[in-house]
């Protein structure tokens, strides 16, 4: 049943939803273009020396912010803000009453928009080798593979942690303002500021119980090969995952008892 | 017999609306003290619809059509009395409920607004599990019977609102539903869209036997598709029935004009006892009961020289406009 959904359902979805991902293609470049936050923080960091003080090397550092950049890249998620906009408006209702949950048409939306943000994170990194050759290497196949299956469980866990924020529209309305207050630690404590090895080791010890270093900082760390724990931060990923989902079905479940179909 | 497809008993809807003064001390004492009263939308009300039958649902903005399709289709939860739809009940929105039903709303959209009308035909088409040649043979036949061809093929931001309405009937009914919940599905379209919606609408019904539960400010969609109607009244249904009854009960009365030979005949046809509304020359508009018709436009044409008379059949909006606005009727 649940091969029967992915296969027919799901890949109906993301075929059509990247059939409309393509109409936005200069808006998707532009996406990718404005995700490049590791590049300065790159600067930032190189120029002060700030990496003597964490033992890691230049060209280590620049591998770390160009992975943080393609982690972000593939994990970032807006469901939040077109699931209120939907609900406040009343599109929601139509895919209400389908036989398929409307998430599965934003996790769609995500997928297809990743695969079409895929070439221009791919010129943007040629044009970042040609001003680091230094940072030039080719990942191992078995890491390359871990990478993406932690990029993926990492985009998962941000996917559910918004849906459930998104699901407070059922209460509130404006959910995107909570998911405006989850943005801060999410800025500061993944890794797109500053690797998270660079924190206090007391505040380090607390960081890593949140959901916060799964998301960017660990998936940079093994795709670029600075050395990080792969059994440990994938249990934890899958971990939150398995946290979360069911929170989320709850909250859904709970929430669409309270939708009045605005709008509509 | 037929058997009931939906029965509805005791059924309330209740709203938490947040009350706010105005100007800005309402804005402040709103904001740290928020008053909310709930609102009954839905008041105690029970229905039954066999299959096949079309009920058109009327009454007045706000009075609660909407929210009765809605709880109908699961879209919303009820706040007391229970639904059965298709022996399902709603809300709990069971995989094989769903595939059963479907809800066009007219001024909302669920079609891909970028990408051609066909895309969202197959993606709905995956949805409710559909192979693809069933989903192929499908929408040629709901395109033929819709009459739109090239209109598939062409983004949806870029058809008229009719062909849009269309694509999104096809759409919604792509997998045969067996209930359909219609709430405004004409509005915005010009007269030839509405009707070729209504031919459409009967055809389906009669072709497919499918239930139809509809509401409409056109009272031409009412008339033309709705044996039945269940009149809403502030949130409580204020009459149930056949739309004839109704009609005649709101209006039992014609307006019959008479033009005569000449303006002696008007004047004595004046004096022969009928309710005359007004006279002008030799034309003269008289009223006669419904149920008196035949026998006194006998009576009319066998002692006056009469040249031409038409009946005048009362504004069916304005005969429905009455209903909008009373709680009850006793029929």
């Amino acid at each position: 049943m649940i091969s029967n959904l992915i296969k027919r359902k799901i890949f109906t979805l993301l075929k059509v939803q990247y059939s409309n991902m393509l109409e936005y293609r200069v808006e998707i470049a532009l996406w990718a273009i404005s995700g490049i936050i590791p590049f300065f923080m790159l600067n930032i960091w190189t120029n002060n020396n700030l990496n003597e003080s964490i033992n890691i090397s230049d060209v280590m550092l620049s591998r770390y912010f160009l992975c943080a950049f393609f982690v972000r890249q593939f994990s970032v998620v807006w469901v939040v803000f077109s699931f209120e906009e939907d609900s406040l408006m009343g599109k929601v209702s139509p895919y209400l009453i389908q036989p398929l949950n409307p998430f599965f048409r934003y996790f769609a939306q995500h997928l297809a928009e990743q695969i079409t943000r895929f070439p221009f994170a791919l010129i943007i990194a040629f044009f970042f080798f040609i001003f680091n050759p230094d940072s030039i290497w080719i990942p191992n196949l078995g890491i390359l593979l871990l990478s993406l299956v932690s990029t993926f469980f990492s985009f998962l866990i941000q996917f559910l942690i918004q849906s459930i924020v998104a699901c407070l529209c059922f209460w509130t309305e404006k959910a995107s303002s909570i998911e405006r207050l989850l943005f801060i630690p999410t800025l500061f404590l993944s890794g797109l500021l500053a690797p998270v090895v660079s924190f206090p080791a007391y505040v380090k010890s607390w960081i890593y119980l949140t959901p916060f270093p799964y998301l960017i900082d660990f998936p940079a760390n093994l795709l670029s090969g600075n050395k990080t724990n792969i059994i440990g931060g994938l249990s934890m990923q899958i971990l939150w995952i398995f946290l979360l989902f069911p929170l989320f079905k709850k909250i859904w479940s709970e929430g669409t008892k309270k939708y009045t179909a605005m709008g509509s | 017999m037929v058997q009931n497809i939906i029965d509805v008993k005791n059924l309330s809807k209740s709203f938490d609306i947040s009350l706010k003064e105005p100007g800005l001390k309402g804005t402040i004492k709103h904001f740290f003290r928020r008053q909310t009263k709930s609102l009954k939308v839905i008041k105690d009300i029970s229905f039954e619809i066999k299959q096949g039958e079309i009920v058109g649902f009327l009454g007045a903005n706000g009075a609660g059509k909407t929210t009765i399709l809605k709880m109908l289709c699961g879209l919303i939860y009820p706040s007391e009395g229970s639904i059965l739809v298709s022996g399902y009940l709603p809300f709990r929105r069971k995989e094989n409920f769903l595939k059963n039903i479907t809800l066009i709303m007219g001024q909302k959209q669920q079609l891909i607004w970028d990408l051609p009308p066909i895309e969202s035909f197959y993606l709905n088409a995956s949805i409710y599990d559909l192979d693809k040649f069933e989903a192929k043979k499908r929408i040629k036949k709901l395109s033929e019977m819709l009459e739109i061809d090239e209109e598939l093929f062409i983004p949806v931001r870029k058809l008229s609102l009719g062909q849009r309405m269309k694509s999104e009937l096809l759409a919604a009914l792509i997998h045969e539903p067996n209930i359909l919940f219609l709430d405004e599905p004409t509005l915005g379209l010009d007269i030839n869209a509405q009707r070729n919606l209504r031919e459409f609408l009967q055809k389906y019904n009669k072709e497919t036997n499918a239930t139809i539960c509809l509401t409409s400010h056109y009272m031409k969609d009412i008339t033309s598709l709705c044996k039945r109607v269940i009149c809403v009244h502030e949130g409580a249904i204020s009459y149930d029935g056949k739309l004839e009854l109704l009609l005649k009960k709101l209006s039992p009365v014609k307006e019959i004009l008479i033009v005569c030979r000449s303006e002696e005949d008007a004047i004595k046809l004046e004096n022969s006892g009928f309710t005359v509304k007004n006279k002008i020359k030799n034309e003269i508009t008289i009223k006669i009961e419904n149920n008196s018709i035949t026998s006194s436009l006998k009576t009319i044409l066998n002692n006056f020289d009469i040249v031409d008379l038409f009946i005048n059949e009362p504004p069916i909006d304005e005969v429905i406009g009455k209903i909008l606005i009373k709680k009850d009727y006793d029929i």
